[in-house]
C-alpha cells in the first residue's frame, strides 16, 4: 500500500508551528495557532448552528421591537403570532424538505413536487365554487381540517399505491404528482374561470400565502401538528443518516428501507399539509432553506441539517416578512418574494448542475 | 454458511435465477463469475435481501433471509454494492462510521470508534480520514466503501464487482486487501468479478454461472480449466499456469 503525499501534507498545514517552551510568546507567531482555532472552531457543526439561531434572534428581535406604531404591548401581541406561524411553517417545511430530499436521493425536488399546492387550491377553489366566497372566511376551521386531511389522505393513498405492490420506484411517483398536479391544477382553473369575479378575486387573495394574522385556533392546531411530526422523526436522525447512502446501502446496514420510507413520507405529507393548510402554499421555500442548510452545516448528519433547516426558513421568512412591511410598505405579498427568490436559486442549483 | 435452497427470480416470463441450490461462505475467498446476465449478481442482491426470491430460500447461518428482521442480518452479513452514488457530502471517516451502524443503532462508542480507526489503518486510509469522499481518487473511494463493510464486523462479507472501473495498480491494491481480510481477519469473502484472471488470482473457491444456473462450483483449480471456462462463456478459452498461475487467455 501506498500514502498519498499530497494528503499527508494537508493534513499537516493546519497544524501550529512548534515552539519553544521558554521563549517569549512572540506576537507574530502567535497568530498562527489563532488561526488555527478560529478554524476549528468554525468547521465544528455546533458552531455553525449557534450562529445562525444568533441571526434568527436578532432578525425576530428587529421584526418585533422596531417600527412600533402606536402601543408597544398590542404590536408585540400581534407580531408574536405571525413570529409563531413563522416559527410553524418553518419547521415544518424545513424538516419535510431535508427528509423528502434524503428519501428521493436528490437535492432539487420538493414535496411540492407531488402536487400539494394544487390540491390545497383545488379545495379552496371547490369551496368558494360551491359555497361561495363567504366560505373562506367564515369556517376557517372546518376548511382547515377538510385541507389537511384530504391532503394527507390523496398523499397516503398515493405512497400505498405506489409502494405497496411490486412497483416501487420514487420516480414513478414524482411523475405521478407532477401529471396529478397538472390535472388538478387544470381543474381548479377551470371552476375558477366560471366563478364570480368578486368571488374569483377572494380566492385569488386566499391562494397566495400568508403569515400576517393567523386564526390563533389554526395556529395551536398546526403548531401542534407540526410537533407531533417533528418528535416522530427525532429517533430517526440516524436511519435518515444512513438513508443518504441509498437504498442498496442501507438495506446492507440494516435498515428495512421499504417499511421507513412509507413512515417518513407519511410524516412528509402530514407537515406539508399542515403548514399550506395553514398560510398557503409556498413552493420554493422548501428547496431554498434545504440547500442553505447543507452548504451551511459543517456536517451532513441530519441531528444537524434538519435544524439548521429550519432556522434558515424562520430567518428568511421573517426577513422576508420584514422587508415586506418596513421596506416595500406591504405592497407585495409574501409569495412573491418567496417564490422570486427561490425560483432565481432554483435555477442557479439546475444550472451549476448543468455545468458539472 | 449461506445456503440457496431453489432459489429462483424471474423478471416476466424468464427466469434469470433458475432453481438454484448453492453453497457461499467457505472460508477464504469465494469468486462468483460469469457471462453478462447469467444472474451472478441478482444472486449476490438475493442474498444481500435487494431483492426477493420468487421461489426458494435463501439461509444465512439456518437463518430465512426473507423473515430475518434486516438489522439482526446486518451483523453477520455486510453487503458492496457497485454503484456507490452518493448525495451528501462526506469525509472518508464519516462513510466508514456508517458501518457501525448495525451494532451503535447511530450511537457511537469507544469500541465503535476502535473498529472505525481499525478499518481505516488497514486500508491505509488513516491519513484521508478527513478528506471528503469527492475530493479523493476512484481507488481512494473504492478502498473507503470496502473500509465500511469491514468496519461492519461481520462473519460474512459480499462484494459485487469491488473492481469495476479500476486501473491495474488499483486492482492489484483491492486483490491484495481481499486477501487480507480472509487471511488475517478471517471474514468470508464472496465477491462478484468479471475478469477469469482476477478470480484465478484472488479466489479459493471459484462458482461459475450461465443462464442462471450453477455451472461449476469448486477450488479454483477445478473451475478455472480450459473446458469450464469455454462452456461458461460459450467461446474458446484456454487456461494456461503463467509463472504458477492460471491464467486464461480467449484472444486466440
Amino acid at each position: 500500500m501506498r500514502t498519498d503525499p499530497e494528503a499527508v501534507q494537508h493534513a499537516d498545514d493546519h497544524r501550529p508551528p512548534r515552539q519553544p517552551d521558554d521563549s517569549p510568546p512572540d506576537p507574530w507567531r502567535m497568530g498562527e495557532p489563532l488561526r488555527h482555532r478560529l478554524l476549528q472552531w468554525w468547521a465544528r457543526p455546533v458552531t455553525r448552528t449557534a450562529l445562525l439561531a444568533l441571526a434568527v434572534v436578532a432578525i425576530t428581535a428587529a421584526y418585533l421591537l422596531t417600527d412600533v406604531p402606536g402601543s408597544l404591548s398590542y404590536a408585540l401581541q400581534v407580531r408574536t403570532r405571525t413570529v409563531a406561524a413563522v416559527v410553524v411553517v418553518a419547521a415544518a417545511i424545513g424538516v419535510s424538505s431535508v427528509v423528502f430530499h434524503t428519501v428521493t436521493a436528490n437535492r432539487i425536488l420538493t414535496p411540492s413536487i407531488l402536487g400539494f399546492d394544487a390540491v390545497y387550491a383545488l379545495i379552496a377553489t371547490t369551496a368558494v365554487f360551491v359555497f361561495g366566497s363567504a366560505a373562506l372566511g367564515a369556517d376557517r376551521l372546518e376548511l382547515w381540517l377538510a385541507q389537511v386531511g384530504l391532503m394527507v389522505l390523496a398523499s397516503t393513498a398515493l405512497f400505498s399505491w405506489l409502494f405497496g405492490g411490486r412497483r416501487r420506484s420514487l420516480h414513478l411517483l414524482l411523475l405521478v404528482g407532477i401529471v396529478l398536479g397538472v390535472a388538478l391544477r387544470s381543474l381548479a382553473e377551470w371552476m375558477q374561470r366560471m366563478m364570480d369575479p368578486l368571488d374569483f378575486e377572494v380566492l385569488t387573495d386566499a391562494l397566495f400565502a400568508s403569515i400576517t394574522r393567523p386564526d390563533t385556533q389554526l395556529l395551536w392546531l398546526s403548531a401542534a401538528l407540526v410537533a407531533t411530526g417533528c418528535a416522530a422523526l427525532f429517533p430517526l436522525r440516524h436511519v435518515l443518516d444512513v438513508l443518504t447512502l441509498g437504498p442498496a446501502a442501507a438495506t446492507g446496514l440494516g435498515v428495512d428501507h421499504r417499511r421507513t420510507v412509507l413512515v417518513l413520507l407519511a410524516v412528509v405529507s402530514v407537515l406539508v399539509a399542515a403548514s399550506t393548510a395553514l398560510v398557503g402554499p409556498v413552493l420554493f421555500l422548501g428547496l431554498l432553506v434545504a440547500n442553505l442548510s447543507y452548504a451551511w452545516s459543517a456536517s451532513a448528519r441530519h441531528a444537524w441539517t434538519l435544524p439548521n433547516a429550519v432556522l434558515m426558513g424562520a430567518g428568511f421568512l421573517l426577513g422576508a416578512q420584514l422587508v415586506l412591511e418596513r421596506v416595500l410598505g406591504y405592497s407585495g405579498t409574501l409569495s412573491v418574494l418567496v417564490e422570486f427568490t427561490g425560483g432565481l436559486f432554483f435555477l442557479y442549483l439546475v444550472l451549476r448542475k448543468a455545468a458539472r | 454458511m449461506i445456503r440457496l435452497e431453489g432459489v429462483t427470480k424471474r423478471y416476466g416470463a424468464t427466469a434469470v435465477v433458475d432453481d438454484v441450490d448453492l453453497d457461499l461462505g467457505h472460508r477464504g475467498v469465494t469468486a462468483l463469475i460469469g457471462p453478462n446476465g447469467a444472474g451472478k449478481s441478482t444472486v449476490f442482491s438475493l442474498v444481500g435481501r435487494l431483492l426477493s426470491a420468487d421461489g426458494g430460500r435463501v439461509l444465512v447461518e439456518g437463518r430465512d433471509v426473507a423473515r430475518t428482521p434486516s438489522a439482526e442480518l446486518a451483523r453477520c452479513l455486510a453487503v458492496l454494492r457497485q454503484d456507490n452514488h452518493l448525495v451528501a457530502r462526506l469525509t472518508i471517516r464519516e462513510l466508514v462510521s456508517f458501518g457501525r451502524f448495525p451494532h451503535s443503532r447511530g450511537r457511537t462508542t469507544a469500541g465503535d470508534r476502535e473498529h472505525v480507526e481499525a478499518a481505516l489503518a488497514h486500508l491505509d486510509l488513516s491519513d484521508l480520514g478527513g478528506r471528503y469522499l469527492d475530493e479523493v481518487s476512484g481507488g481512494q473511494r473504492q478502498r473507503a466503501f470496502i473500509a465500511m463493510v469491514l468496519a461492519q464486523d461481520t462473519p460474512y462479507v459480499l462484494l459485487d464487482e469491488p473492481l469495476n472501473n479500476l486501473d491495474l495498480r488499483h486492482v492489484k491494491e483491492i486483490v491484495a486487501l481481499l486477501r487480507t481480510m480472509a487471511d488475517d481477519l478471517g471474514r468470508r469473502v464472496v465477491v462478484v468479478l468479471h475478469d477469469v484472471n482476477v478470480a484465478a488470482a484472488c479466489a479459493d473457491r471459484v462458482v461459475a454461472m450461465r443462464e442462471g444456473r450453477v455451472l461449476a462450483d469448486g477450488p479454483t483449480a477445478q473451475v478455472i480449466t480450459s473446458e469450464v471456462l469455454t462452456q461458461v462463456y460459450s467461446t474458446d478459452v484456454t487456461v494456461r499456469e503463467v509463472g504458477g498461475r492460471l491464467t486464461a487467455s480467449y484472444f486466440d
